[in-house]
């Protein structure tokens, strides 16, 4: 009971402390963020925009490894799991999405320019889209669990390619794409973040992962729930 | 492989007696470009834009023939009897092997039309467009089975299948037009290793990816 209080206070001192520490050129106390050049005060978005892709590719990882799990045991349990890890994922790809296009507006000039990480989540948004579409074309319950499991794992093969080799090999404007003269990795590990930034980053990471599995938690025992009270009511 | 023949042989004997997918989709290639010449017109437009428009054409009838053989085995009610009869990897290869004809021979149809018709789309290095065009359907055909597979399950059957099969296909389509712009500007061969490398290796995860999951679509 009091462990989603606590998510609730962490997350919120997270939120509160990263829009309000100063941003400074030269940083002289722990409390204070150098300025990264080219992104200044909006480099504060990192705590945000960075988390939430993140989680979005922790769920779809979930929802594949369910997804194989149920085709090995058809167990109906792992179908809901698979499922929730889906659509959570699809909540926060798609926040991942607005914050993105949000911080492009303010960085490169506008909110879309089909930038390769832009494009590389605009498919994720379709894959999962299309998951939920193929889902809701089929009635029978284990049809569909095995056929969108089929899907998921086919979709699973060609999200690597999207999420982490494309934006790395072609040039764009996002951090890390090829052509960076920091080099082609994520811009946390790059050195304009200072360390207190990154305790801060990764504390904000951690956070959003614990709200994810809670939410993934809740979501998976109402299904189930639902699904005793649907075999009751068969029988009765 | 003698069995995977045999099944090839009756899809495309049962295909030669109605003529049903082969008409509709001949005449879907002709009126989708008769509509890409009108809405060209007299305007004169860059090759590289044309080649988008090509796979763009190839694409959706791909889209709209190749669902063709699961779904009508569901709708004749025939899945029944195939699955007592074969096993399903020889299912697969079968109606694989028949696709894979199917969409060669709607694509040469396609490209022949396209060159003849549209007098801006010059090709400058032919070698390239045509193993392009080669790899581009038999990976097309490739992935593109499967998901009729699964979508010859579902009750939506005709809209759904590009939704699903569009971002599936999405880094083959990215190469292939690519690799098309290239063999439009002449380029030489050296330029196009990356793009034909992501090619078969696609080519070669669909093809076993489709292999391992195939049995469980076919027993549903």
């Amino acid at each position: 009971m009091t462990k989603k209080y606590l998510l609730g206070l962490v997350l919120t001192i997270i939120f509160i402390v990263s829009l309000s520490i100063p941003m400074v050129p030269f940083p002289q106390h722990w409390y204070e963020f150098p300025i990264i050049p080219g992104l200044e005060e909006k480099a504060r978005n990192i705590f945000f925009h960075v988390p939430m892709a993140w989680v979005s590719v922790i769920a779809f990882i979930t929802s594949l490894v369910y997804a194989i799990q149920f085709l090995r045991k058809k167990n109906s349990l792992d179908d809901i799991k698979s499922a929730s890890a889906a659509e959570i994922g699809l909540v926060f790809c798609f926040l991942a999405t607005v914050t993105g296009a949000i911080w492009a507006k303010f960085n490169w000039g506008m909110f879309w320019n089909w930038d390769p990480r832009q494009t590389s989540i605009f498919i994720l948004l379709l894959i999962y889209g299309a998951y939920f579409a193929l889902r809701s074309a089929i009635d029978i319950e284990e049809k569909r669990a095995t056929l969108s499991a089929v899907y998921a794992i086919i979709a699973g093969l060609t999200v690597p390619f999207f999420i982490f080799v494309m934006p790395r090999i072609t040039t764009g404007l996002h951090p890390g794409s090829g052509g960076d003269p920091n080099g082609n990795g994520p811009l946390f590990q790059s050195k304009g973040m200072a360390s207190n930034m990154r305790v801060l980053f990764y504390l904000s990471s951690i956070g959003f992962c614990l709200l994810y599995f809670w939410m993934w938690n809740l979501r998976v025992r109402i299904q189930k729930i639902a699904l005793t009270q649907e075999e009751k009511s068969f029988h009765e | 492989m003698k069995s995977v023949l045999a099944l090839f042989l009756k899809d495309v004997s049962s295909e030669m007696r109605t003529r049903y997918a082969l008409n509709a989709l001949v005449m879907f290639v002709v009126t989708s470009i008769a509509i890409t010449l009108f809405a060209i017109a007299a305007e004169t437009s860059s090759s590289l834009v044309l080649a988008g428009v090509l796979w763009i054409l190839i694409f959706f009838s791909s889209m709209s023939g190749l669902s063709r053989t699961f779904v009508s085995e569901e709708e004749r009610g025939t899945t029944l009897l195939l699955q007592l009869l074969a096993i399903p990897s020889v299912i697969f290869r079968g109606k694989l092997l028949f696709n894979i004809l199917l969409m060669m021979f709607l694509n040469l149809i396609t490209v022949l039309l396209y060159l003849l018709l549209v007098e801006d789309f010059i090709v400058k290095n032919f070698g390239i467009f045509s193993l392009t065009i080669f790899l581009g359907t038999l990976c097309l055909a490739t992935s593109s089975t499967i998901l009729a597979a699964i979508v010859a399950k579902a009750n939506t059957k005709g809209t759904l299948y590009p939704v699903l099969s569009f971002p599936i296909l999405l880094p083959l389509l990215v190469s292939v037009i690519s690799l098309t712009k290239l063999a439009v500007e002449g380029a030489e061969w050296t330029k196009t290793i990356q793009d034909f490398q992501v090619l078969i290796s696609y080519l070669a995860i669909a093809l076993t990816a489709s292999l391992l999951l195939f049995d469980f679509i076919w027993k549903e």
